[in-house]
């Protein structure tokens, strides 16, 4: 007995499966979803329509979905970088803490009354922090082969150990009475926002930084490079291409852009640190690359669509009442069909004819 | 000083808040209220019990409507919950963890029009309460049930954050172990979260081995209660009666009862009287108390808790009334002195009798 079909691969894929693969997917998860919906005794529709309106149905929504992509956006570049060397930065969590808290030492100890300045210090220390702290993992790969996945990941929790220190110890709030938390940021270290919302100048960052990696990529000497190792990191070496000097420096970019949404996020949204105020985005962002497959302008629309998906989230636990659990299944359904989905560029499904 | 200033400037907010607010009356129908919570549902602890408080409130409230948003980080993204729940017709929301403080500020400011409360924090409005139980009361009372099973005379405490409202309770639960067990000391490892039961069985495993007979808690699962049952030694639970994670060495545990609190903030909504105050009640108004006995609990340590709790309940005594040491053996509170709430507020030292230290 042989199976009615048969997996084949394939040599190239058609344009139209580009934009038919995620639509599928998405809408494979969707009827998913629908039909556990309709077993938690809620109408697919109305939760569809809730989750679509508090995410991207009013002004307001599409901005909180924009704030949510932006350190999603920035952090999603960082570690693509690394992977399109098929060098695994998963420490893009720890460079963005390590980001903030560099933020933080800039408004504590050499804060200017100028905004631009203060944007340009707090930016320049947040990369360079995020940049030696992913660096030093690049290091060690480049020297002595280190596993770059175990030491980044460890060196995510020395780095959120090392902020609660300081804002549990040196740095807390003397006005706190006796509460975690850093003090507040004065005015010209936050970032401008935009009108009413919570979006600020990150945006900006973070789409200019999307489209410098896409020239970098495409049309620089470096972008070649990177390219040329992912694919084979022996023959880029006998082309005489210096795998240890871009190694560390593609982490060193990588940290940097990660430790810039770190300092993006603390100026941006709440101006001053507490223990937890990273809300996993080094770890999204690897979800965020992955679907974006390894594209810079992908990595903005992906952030947007996550975004998007844990803000409608909200709305579905507060307007139709279900449990965290459920939209995270949700949620899931819809990240599992997409990824699952790839299988379908690289693979078809042939019918075996009788004959065969 | 800079902590007396804060606290100055603190109690003014109070003052100012409760003088001149209140929100137009509401018919309870056309209520809706938001909870966010910072832990799921079913963590068994704390989050459960503030939601076993917004059913009560359900109930005693018919056609008053709420939801609830589990799991929600202290940090900027409890902003848009919030603004969630307002958007969607939410006109009382209750933040449930000290982290929302900032955020519970920042949106109450958009939103003159609906009442705030918010749980742990020191931060008011017109339009913003803070409420908080006095849950060190019962925590004293449990101390004396620990002084008194505890043979090693070694105590454990897994304690989530350094922060004043978990010092406090290890403080005061220090204070009853030591009331009648002066050669008890109580031994302290900090967990730097709220919720990970992982990490509270680690550190009550790493407690028993380092000699503790007794676990006492302060965290939001029913992990710490479920290794003490498995190595066989006395645990204090705590949020909530903790004796179904530990059928036969639960002790007694300070629970919580939010829904006196949610009752009777609806109530004022309802009704238009609502004003900004700072809630902090206690044993007396029955907000905190103590879980059901074990069976190991023998009827004198009843005799001595029940004895202590009216001390308390009529107001003649509180837990924290000097004489009082810290650590170093300095008198912090002299004989007969009792402390001030705010100072209480922001409590960061250890009594003597605790073993660890505070990150500073």
């Amino acid at each position: 007995m042989s199976a009615p079909f048969r997996v084949e691969r394939r040599l190239d894929c058609p344009a139209w499966l580009n934009w038919a693969i995620p639509v599928g997917a998405v809408a494979t998860a969707l009827l998913a979803g629908a039909v556990l919906l309709f077993f938690l005794g809620v109408s697919p529709l109305a939760a569809y329509t809730a989750m679509f309106r508090g995410a991207l149905g009013d002004a307001w929504g599409l901005s909180e979905t924009i704030v949510k992509a932006i350190p999603l956006t920035l952090a999603g570049l960082a570690v693509g970088l690394s992977f399109t060397m098929v060098v695994w930065n998963i420490g893009a969590e720890g460079q963005l803490v390590m980001g903030a808290l560099a933020a933080v030492a800039v408004v504590r100890y050499a804060f200017v009354d100028s905004a631009p300045v203060m944007f340009f210090l707090m930016f320049v220390a947040a990369a360079l922090a995020g940049g030696l702290w992913a660096g030093f993992a690049g290091f060690l790969k480049a020297r002595w082969s280190v596993n770059e996945i175990i030491t980044t990941l460890m060196m995510n929790y020395i780095a959120i150990l090392l902020t609660e220190y300081f804002i549990y110890g040196p740095w807390r709030d003397p006005s706190s009475l006796g509460f975690p938390m850093t003090a507040p940021f004065p005015a010209a270290a936050r970032l401008a926002v935009l009108g009413g919302t919570r979006v600020h100048v990150g945006l900006i960052l973070a789409i200019f930084l999307a489209l410098l990696f896409r020239v970098l990529y495409r049309w620089t000497r470096w972008g070649f490079e990177l390219r040329v190792i992912g694919n084979n990191a022996n023959a880029a070496r006998y082309a005489g291409m210096d795998y240890m000097k871009n190694v560390l420096l593609a982490m060193f970019v990588s940290g940097a852009v990660a430790g810039i949404a770190g300092m993006i996020e603390v100026a941006g949204l709440q101006g001053r640190i507490q223990p937890g105020f990273s809300a996993g985005y080094g770890y999204t962002a690897i979800i965020v690359a992955w679907l974006a497959r390894l594209n810079p302008v992908g990595t903005v629309f992906v952030s947007f669509l996550l975004g998007a998906l844990l803000v409608g989230g909200d709305t579905l636990q507060v307007v139709m009442r279900l449990p965290l659990a459920s939209v995270q299944v949700l949620q899931g359904l819809i990240l599992f069909c997409v990824l699952g989905g790839e299988f379908f560029r690289n693979y078809r499904i042939v019918p075996v004819g009788k004959g065969e | 000083m800079r902590k007396n200033w804060a606290i100055a400037v603190f109690m003014a907010f109070l003052l100012v808040g409760t003088a001149a607010w209140a929100i137009a009356p509401v018919p309870a129908k056309e209520i809706k209220a938001g909870f966010v919570y910072v832990g799921p549902v079913g963590d068994g602890g704390w989050t459960y019990m503030h939601d076993k408080g917004r059913l009560d409130m359900e109930k005693a409230f018919p056609g008053l409507t709420s939801s609830i948003v589990e799991s929600v980080p202290e940090g900027p993204d409890a902003v848009r919950v919030m603004e969630t729940f307002v958007r969607n017709g939410s006109k009382l929301v209750f933040a449930t963890s000290f982290g929302y403080m900032d955020f519970v500020q920042e949106v109450a400011k958009k939103h003159p029009d609906v009442v705030f409360m918010h749980c742990s924090g020191y931060k008011s409005a017109p339009n913003v309460g803070t409420y908080f139980g006095r849950i060190y009361q019962p925590r004293y009372l449990s101390g004396l049930v620990a002084g008194k099973m505890t043979k090693s005379n070694v105590i454990g405490y897994v304690a989530a954050n350094p922060i004043p409202e978990v010092i406090r309770g290890i403080n005061a639960f220090t204070l009853g172990v030591r009331k009648v067990n002066p050669k008890a000391k109580v031994k302290v490892i900090w967990l730097f979260s709220w919720f990970d039961p992982g990490k509270e069985k680690e550190a009550t495993k790493a407690l028993i081995d380092s000699g503790a007979d007794v676990i006492a808690m302060h965290a939001d699962s029913g992990a710490a209660p479920q290794a003490a049952e498995e190595a066989k030694v006395w645990v204090v639970g705590y949020n909530n009666d903790m004796s179904k994670y530990a059928p036969t060495r639960h002790l007694t545990a300070p629970v919580w009862d939010w829904g006196k609190l949610y009752k009777y903030t609806a109530d004022k909504v309802v009704k238009g009287t609502w004003k900004s105050e700072s809630i902090w009640w206690g044993l007396k108004e029955k907000m905190v108390g103590l879980a059901p006995f074990g069976k190991s609990v023998p009827d004198s340590v009843k005799k001595i808790v029940a004895a202590e709790q009216a001390k308390i309940v009529s107001g003649k005594w509180d837990v924290f009334t000097g004489p009082i040491r810290d650590q170093a053996g300095k008198v912090k509170i002299e004989a007969g002195k009792r402390m001030s709430d705010g100072d209480m507020l922001s409590m960061s030292w250890f009594v003597q009798g605790v073993e660890g230290t505070i990150p500073k």
